[in-house]
């Protein structure tokens, strides 16, 4: 393994991502967004919580093109690849569900009714389900690499789980909770919160998209920051 | 690089000369701070939480990139 250098040492990215994130939490805050009744102004959530699910959507994709890259290759720096942006996608994971929590308990709960009420109804909600079982997936699959000892074993068999989670993971999360009642917005086959007629308009894309990429963009810095440092110590390992 | 890096670092410490800038403004009751139910506070707080956690990831990559040049 070598220490080439490539996308990670750039810094332009870098930079894109500390602009666009800025502009995120500004424009997230300021800009003008639809007066929708229940929402109000956690409409705005939407540059945060919906974020954290595109960028480990697009992390979790990264990270299965590099277990296919181990795959045809046998070239151990693809499975560090693999591991560590799927690590980082888990993070993004759970602070996608963190924050979807916290956002239903003020729009979904009854107000009237007792919170353990509420809750029982809202932790039934199918897309909560499927985002659940996607991340338990992904658990499984740093649990199962770090219980293989021999190096070469533990990144086929990780890198062919991987892709097995990443096909699971689609189903999970677009297809179960189109398909059943949810109180989560995009059911009956519309798009999640991105219904132009309905949820926003044309002035949140405006914030929406930078900020997906804002978000993905510090996801993947973390995720070669990791990579470099688990690089460097299998270098030191094998020296 | 090192011009992008300065740059990079000037970013935080513009955005409180801006702020501050707009609370030294004439004797006037409600300024931008404390006016629009006070989200530029809210504003505020975001902007340093986000300045403080990308400058940790920042001086990771710094350090990070110490280390690759001194095991070449």
């Amino acid at each position: 393994m070598t220490n080439e250098k490539n996308y990670m040492h750039k810094s332009w990215w870098k930079i894109a991502a500390v602009l666009l994130l800025i502009y995120t939490v500004i424009a997230g805050f300021l800009g003008p967004v639809p007066h929708l009744p229940l929402l109000q102004e956690t409409i705005r959530n939407l540059y945060f919580h919906v974020c954290m699910w595109f960028a480990m959507m697009i992390l979790f994709t990264v990270s299965v093109v590099n277990s296919i890259r181990y795959l045809r290759s046998f070239n151990l720096k693809y499975d560090i690849y693999a591991r560590q942006f799927a690590v980082v996608a888990i993070v993004f994971g759970i602070l996608g569900y963190i924050t979807g929590a916290i956002w239903a308990s003020y729009t979904w709960a009854d107000p009237n009714k007792p919170a353990a009420n509420s809750f029982s109804t809202i932790a039934r909600d199918p897309k909560l389900i499927g985002a659940a079982i996607a991340l338990l997936v992904y658990f499984a699959y740093l649990i199962l690499r770090d219980s293989v000892q021999d190096m070469d074993k533990k990144a086929r068999i990780s890198a062919v789980y991987n892709i097995f989670a990443y096909a699971i993971l689609f189903p999970a999360i677009w297809i179960l909770p189109r398909i059943l009642p949810s109180l989560h917005p995009g059911n009956d086959g519309e798009n999640p919160a991105l219904d132009v007629k309905n949820d926003i308009d044309s002035g949140m894309r405006m914030v929406f998209y930078p900020a997906v990429i804002g978000w993905t963009l510090l996801g993947v810095w973390i995720t070669t920051l990791k990579i470099r440092f688990s690089l460097l110590k299998e270098k030191k390992m094998s020296a | 690089m090192k011009i992008i890096r300065k740059i990079f670092l000037l970013f935080p410490a513009l955005l409180l000369s801006l702020l501050a800038m707009a609370q030294n403004k004439p004797v006037e009751m409600a300024d931008s701070m404390r006016s629009n139910g006070r989200i530029y506070v809210v504003v505020a707080v975001a902007l340093t939480i986000m300045a403080g956690l990308i400058l940790y990831v920042f001086r990771l990559d710094r350090k990070i990139s110490r280390l690759e040049k001194e095991s070449n």
